[in-house]
């Protein structure tokens, strides 16, 4: 086999009818995107952020721009919270008026569909738009960039408290063909603001699809965001998702990542601390069963003294599933005082599955404290012995422990509901998985 | 018909054989200290009643109310009313104490087709027993055993063992690491649930035990096997002399 560079293919075709309109700055931001694109083409193997992720077949996938879906009111039914009282709906990429709600939002708190802000609040979102997703180097928030249209912002004035989660629900599926979309989200929260952002990825089972998606958030001086991103997409999907955090003087950032469905899943979340006092959580909990692969990248950046970041990322693998964890943190030369804590951990419950593991520091400050570990394996024998010793049956002990270990990610969901229709979903998904390790003993 | 007969009992941990032959007899009512050197296969037989794993059984027999213990699982056997005191419990991260005794209860409860507990019934069950062994009740709301000191630890076995009312209850090593408080607190627990309906072997090192869970009988093993059998002045002997005498007599 030859290994030439593989030039976008089928992309570079789509790129031409890439969309166009809006403000001039889009436009030539689409173009950058575009060209960033074409240089570095989908990566491969040979890409160190890629050794273990191969999503080569994304060349050869005759993918068209997403359209209209059929039926997208009752996409919605069975996926966590979708029931949310504010709620945006995205659906292939384009906002969907009809099936979203805002109302009941504090006077100045802006919700909606990106296209249309770009519009009526061209000015924040030009001034941040744009500004931490690295197009110039990661090919699909290029891809993503190159194909900008719309999807969701959500804009919190100076002060405002938002009590209420705003689900952002980002429904995708083709009737027909498979079809791509690159939706994106900006979430500028100014000084002192404080809200609770979800994002959900959803589709439907059989329905095949590329998911390319980028997120923007940015917390003002002081503010705080709760971010969680709940990913049920089709178990045919392609999602590839982007999120770029920004923290400001003594703002405060957490981002929890639960992934449950999609075939081929990379997640990379970036956090930059650019702010004195700042602190930052990014927490993660993924299940990969059949023959899924599941990819989570995260790099935090100090690049301010006096910031903390907690890192928890824990994986339940199954079946011949494949999961890749890269946590990587870097401390700049005037972050002193950094306190830094990652920890990875997977439960391995069959013997087809694997993980490849790798925390990766990068420190150029010398006071400061930063601890990684990851711990790979089964359930723990003795636990597990111990359980049954007080009479709890085999599977019931091993549910107990299992439901322990996805539980220290799961418990640091604030939102009441969407905690609750996790948990359900996930265990609903493990059991399936147990049964069919049982079946096989 | 005694509850627990052992016959001829033979157990080989990691490749080595280390019971040779156990025959021991326990009665409702009663309680029988199992004594000896380390490495005489004490908590061999602990564990090896309770089902664990590491432990095989190579030959021998045991009855538990005339059914054949070591056709159950170690689960099937709690069920059944034997319980083991750890020497070791161990710690489960993520896992409520209260959440899991409320399940072990209930497993029990379940087996004998009785109601399960609600949180509230648990509740007062768990009040009452923790009275018994001046158990704080933040202890429940922690992870199970979880950054609990040694005492603690021991005290949560006992304290699992009053909520599971054991019609057998093994007590492995139950003593070893605790200040003399610590160990009255687990004495009186373990006093008070003597009954006629109940049996304890005590595995124990140290005669001190003994002074508060004043046994019936008196076992010392060695090499494997019981070498001695006597009443409860035989634990005094022990302690005056030293194991040295066992072998040599």
């Amino acid at each position: 086999m030859t290994q030439v560079a593989e030039k976008p293919t089928v992309f570079a075709h789509a790129l031409e009818k890439r969309p166009t309109g809006g403000p001039r700055w889009l436009d030539d931001l689409r173009g950058r995107g575009a060209a960033r694109f074409a240089a570095l083409g989908v990566p491969t193997h040979r890409d160190e952020e890629w050794r273990f992720t191969n999503v080569t077949a994304l060349n050869s996938i005759d993918f068209v721009p997403a359209g209209q879906i059929s039926g997208a009111a009752e996409r919605l039914n069975g996926f966590a919270y979708t029931d949310a009282p504010v709620r945006l709906v995205v659906v292939n990429g384009r906002f969907d008026t009809t099936l979203s709600r805002v109302k009941g939002l504090p006077a100045g708190v802006q919700a909606g569909s990106l296209a249309v802000a770009l519009k009526d609040h061209a000015d924040v979102v030009q001034r941040y738009f744009g500004q931490i997703a690295d197009f110039t180097t990661r090919s699909f928030t290029a891809l993503n960039t190159a194909f900008v249209q719309d999807g969701a912002f959500v804009y919190l004035p100076d002060g405002a408290i938002v009590d209420t989660p705003i689900h952002i629900v980002f429904v995708s599926g083709a009737d027909a063909a498979t079809v791509m979309a690159h939706p994106r989200t900006l979430v500028v929260a100014g000084a002192n603001a404080q809200a609770k952002v979800i994002e959900s990825y959803i589709g439907i089972a059989g329905e095949a699809y590329f998911n390319n998606a980028v997120s923007e958030v940015f917390v003002g001086e002081n503010a705080g965001i709760d971010h969680y991103k709940v990913q049920q997409e089709s178990l045919d999907a392609y999602h590839i998702a982007s999120l770029y955090a920004h923290t400001s003087r003594n703002s405060r950032f957490s981002s929890h990542s639960f992934t449950l469905g999609g075939r081929v899943v990379r997640n990379d979340a970036d956090a930059i601390l650019d702010g004195e006092g700042g602190d930052c959580t990014l927490n993660g909990l993924y299940l990969a069963d059949r023959e899924r692969l599941v990819d989570n990248h995260t790099t935090i950046d100090h690049a301010k003294p006096h910031c903390g970041s907690h890192e928890v990322y824990k994986g339940i693998l199954g079946g011949t599933a494949r999961a890749v964890f890269n946590g990587k943190i870097i401390v700049r030369q005037d972050a002193q005082k950094t306190d830094a804590k990652q920890t990875n951990r997977a439960l391995l419950l069959t013997d087809g599955a694997t993980i490849n593991t790798k925390p990766q520091l990068e420190i150029f400050a010398d006071d400061v404290k930063c601890t990684h570990g990851a711990a790979i394996g089964q359930l723990d024998d003795d636990a597990i012995f111990y359980l049954r010793a007080r009479g709890l049956s085999y599977a019931e002990a091993r549910d107990m422990l299992i439901h322990a270990f996805a539980g220290q990610v799961l418990d640091g969901v604030k939102v009441e509901p969407l905690r609750v229709a996790l948990e359900a979903e996930l265990f609903d998904q493990l059991a399936k998985d147990l049964a069919e390790v049982d079946s096989k003993k | 018909m005694s509850m627990l007969e052992i016959k001829n009992l033979q157990v080989k941990a990691e490749g080595k054989e280390i019971l040779k032959g156990i025959d021991l007899r326990v009665n409702a009512g009663e309680v029988h200290a199992i004594m000896g050197p380390n490495g005489s296969g004490k908590s061999t037989l602990a564990r090896a009643l309770s089902g664990h794993p590491e432990y095989e059984v190579t030959s021998g027999e045991v009855l538990f109310e005339g059914k054949d213990l070591l056709d159950l699982d170690p689960d099937e056997r709690a069920r059944e009313g034997v319980f083991m005191a750890f020497q070791y419990p161990v710690e489960i991260a993520g896992v409520n104490n209260a959440y899991f005794l409320k399940a072990a209860v209930n497993a029990k409860r379940k087996h004998y087709g009785q109601p399960e507990l609600d949180a509230m019934e648990f509740m007062q069950l768990v009040t009452e027993k923790a009275k018994l062994l001046d158990i704080d009740k933040s202890m429940l709301s922690r992870a199970v055993n979880e950054g609990f000191s040694g005492g603690e630890k021991k005290r949560n076995e006992i304290f699992q063992m009053a909520l599971l009312e054991p019609k057998l209850a093994i007590l492995d090593e139950t003593d070893s690491g605790l200040d003399i408080d610590a160990l009255k607190l687990v004495a009186a627990g373990v006093n008070a649930m003597r009954s006629p309906d109940r049996a304890f072997v005590v595995v124990t090192h140290y005669q001190r035990l003994l002074t508060y869970i004043v046994p019936d009988f008196v076992h010392v093993l060695s090499g494997g096997r019981i070498v001695k059998s006597g009443g409860k002045e035989l634990a005094l002997e022990l302690e005056a002399k030293g194991y040295g005498w066992i072998d040599a007599a």
